[in-house]
């Protein structure tokens, strides 16, 4: 599905990640934790397209096409979704406006037919639920006002609508408290699939208690230090990052 | 040739050389007082209109152009435009939509407007067969149940000459200023409204419906009179891009509402704005006023601009009756090289009036936009409030936003609050929309309809939406 090799990106002078490489195979969940400053979020945006950062070497293969040549556009519409850390305001842009033409963006690249409007509010209604989320979101501005809560479960929204074939969850986590943490978590969970993949970008183990990643890389200084399953992230929770750094 | 001889041709030049050949549509260029005589003959005026004319030309004579307003032109010569175009009869324009510039068809198309109408709106000669001959008659009919007149200015100047006498520059004395002088010398039609008392106009009454006037000319005037307790709604204007040979517009609006009475008006221009380097576009300079002479009588503006090169564009309201209203909503769009100086003013003199102005200016390209208002209070307009927002986005670096508020309260118990924003498109914004799937394009459009919402929701629903549309194309090539 994705085949990170070597990749080396900056931001300005600055580089920032240092020959990551990574394989995540089709149905995989990976987790990637480290300290802050790591390049963990530096890692989700390259993927994403933004055009702040410079890939200065390495490559990235998405099912079979250099990611890395496509416009952030193309990559959503190719299945691609990014889960923003810090999801963005839009003023006087209601959220159902927005995921109505984000769904139907995507299902035109893809061949398939414009939902109308009330397919839409159908399938809408179907994901507010899972997300516990009361209807009135859909008619307040994007973003505008959320709290950090309500901004994660529209992100977790947004990919249960446009139904992504690999999911990159930037600190889908933080901000949370227990039970947004949960609903979120289990917002992923219900999306796990043996055709998606989900790259979760995380400082703490908390969500990884609910969603219980294949893989856990630790980050650090721009390079991929140390790989394992699951048990990986309890070792991190009990050691904190400096043992592992040391090692 | 004699002496005697040269003389009379002399005088007969001077006499007669301006219009030699009477089958002709349109005056040779040129103003004075026998252009005035000539525009009102043409147009079968009464006497007392051709006075009106010439009394507002002599104050013309001695005015002299404005030059405050934040734009840049070089000085116009008024000897050089010609101020008399007959309406275009059938069979002038092209004869058929081949004809047309294709880049203007293309624009129609991404605006969905059906092809009958895109041959209207080109001046390609329509069929008598035309289906919307039959909804205009049909509209006719309802206005005329509901004892509204809605007609062009020249035609009410003999239906209803007692109306159009009685308020024609009440609202808008003929000195107001240069070109409001130059538009009561020269205008050339308009609309003119009028509600009786009590009645609430069954429709929007639209330009667009006014077919039988496609040539209202480049110094149009409009005015609308509502009776005691009624209301409507008038839209000016077309989506459509409008092209037109005459570089310079000056138009006047008339507004008057009495007792409990209100008036909507929206608008949306885009005239031809001119290449990118600003050449060729329409200087747009507009007085628009509206009176609010009765007590609770209400006027609102709406406005979309986003054509011409030059806007110098004031919907101002008078609050004159008690607790009157006067609102002010609008989007202004400087692209290219253009130059929009707009705004509004607000005039308190009546106790407890209210007024709200809310102006969006998108600057992208090189476009210079500026807010210009003003919100004046006068002693005895007690307790009078006001409430201004002025809105500025930029998009790319190279663009201009200015805002120039002006307000003189003399009269202590008002309350004005006036807040101000500039900002940017954010790269934030764009990519987050565009991680979404909408391309770039799009995603600006999209930031950009939700920074003008405010101001689109005082549109009537069906010319919101062409409005959204309208506004996405103007920013084509905006980004990227």
């Amino acid at each position: 599905m994705l085949s990170i090799r070597n990749l080396h990106a900056r931001v300005g002078d600055k580089p920032i990640l240092k020959g990551i490489n990574l394989e995540i195979k089709t149905g995989e969940i990976h987790a990637i934790m480290g300290p802050n400053g790591s390049g963990k979020s530096t890692l989700s945006s390259v993927l994403a397209g933004r055009d702040e950062y410079e890939v200065t070497d390495g490559e990235v293969i998405y099912q079979g096409q250099n990611l890395l040549e496509l416009e952030p556009e193309e990559r959503a519409w190719a299945g691609v979704f990014l889960s923003f850390q810090y999801p963005v305001e839009i003023p006087g842009v209601k959220n159902i406006y927005l995921l109505k033409a984000a769904v139907n963006a995507v299902r035109e690249h893809r061949g398939q037919p414009e939902l109308k409007a009330g397919e839409f509010l159908k399938l809408v209604r179907e994901k507010l639920k899972v997300m516990q989320m009361d209807e009135a979101f859909l008619h307040r501005n994007v973003n505008e006002g959320f709290s950090g809560g309500e901004k994660k479960r529209n992100e977790i929204l947004q990919m249960q609508l446009l139904e992504p074939t690999l999911a990159l969850l930037d600190e889908t986590d933080s901000g949370l408290d227990v039970d947004a943490l949960r609903i979120v978590g289990e917002g992923i969970n219900q999306m796990r699939s043996p055709d998606r993949s989900v790259l979760l970008v995380t400082h703490y183990q908390r969500l990884l208690d609910v969603v219980k990643p294949d893989f856990v890389h630790v980050l650090a200084q721009g390079e991929i230090k140390l790989s394992g399953d699951h048990t990986l992230a309890q070792r991190l929770e009990r050691e904190g990052y400096e043992g592992i750094e040391a090692a | 040739m004699s002496q005697q001889e040269i003389d009379q041709l002399v005088d007969q030049d001077y006499k007669y050389g301006f219009v030699t050949d009477i089958e002709s549509d349109t005056l040779p260029p040129g103003l004075n007082e026998d252009v005035i005589r000539e525009i009102s003959t043409r147009k079968g005026e009464p006497e007392w209109l051709l006075e009106w004319r010439l009394e507002a030309y002599a104050k013309w004579l001695k005015m002299t152009p404005p030059d405050w307003a934040h734009v840049d032109y070089p000085p116009i010569d008024f000897q050089s435009i010609s101020y008399f175009s007959a309406p275009k009869k059938q069979g002038d324009g092209p004869q058929s939509l081949d004809e047309v510039d294709p880049a203007l068809i293309e624009t129609y198309n991404k605006l969905g407007i059906p092809l009958e109408e895109q041959k209207m709106l080109a001046g390609v000669a329509v069929d008598a067969v035309f289906d919307s001959v039959s909804v205009v008659t049909t509209f006719k009919e309802k206005l005329h149940e509901a004892g509204v007149v809605f007609c062009p200015l020249s035609e009410a100047v003999h239906s209803h000459p007692e109306l159009v006498k009685k308020f024609l520059g009440a609202v808008v004395p003929q000195n107001d200023n240069y070109y409001a002088a130059l538009n009561s010398a020269v205008f050339s039609d308009g609309s003119f409204v009028y509600i009786p008392k009590g009645v609430r106009c069954p429709m929007e009454l639209s330009t667009y419906f006014r077919i039988n006037q496609q040539n209202t000319g480049q110094f149009e005037r409009t005015l609308i009179v509502a009776e005691e307790g009624s209301y409507v709604s008038y839209l000016e204007g077309c989506t459509a891009p409008q092209r037109d040979e005459n570089q310079l517009h000056a138009a006047v609006v008339e507004l008057v509402a009495e007792t409990d009475a209100e008036i909507k008006y929206s608008t949306v221009q885009n005239w031809f704005a001119g290449d990118d380097e600003g050449k060729g576009g329409i200087y747009n300079f507009v007085t628009k006023r509206g009176e609010c002479r009765g007590d609770r009588s209400k006027i609102s503006w709406t406005q979309l601009e986003t054509g011409s090169s030059i806007t110098w564009k004031y919907p101002s309201c008078v609050l004159i009756g008690a607790d009157s209203v006067g609102e002010f909503y609008s989007v202004a769009v400087a692209g290219k090289k253009q130059q929009a100086d707009t705004g509004t003013k607000m005039i308190h003199i009546g106790p407890r009036t209210r007024s709200t102005i809310i102006s969006k200016g998108i600057s992208t390209a090189r476009g210079q936009n500026a807010y210009r208002g003003l919100v004046k209070v006068l002693p005895g307009a007690v307790d009078a409030r006001n409430f201004t927002q002025c809105d500025s986005l930029l998009i790319g670096d190279q663009c201009g936003a200015h805002t120039f508020p002006y307000v003189e309260a003399e009269e202590p118990s008002a309350q004005l609050e006036h807040e101000a924003t500039t900002s940017k498109v954010s790269d934030d914004q764009l990519f987050y929309l565009r991680t979404r799937g909408m391309t770039e394009e799009d995603a600006l459009n999209m930031v950009v309809n939700g920074f003008c919402k405010e101001v689109f929701q005082k549109l009537p629903m069906e010319f919101a939406v062409e409005a959204e549309a309208l506004l996405g194309i103007t920013l084509e090539g905006a980004v990227g």
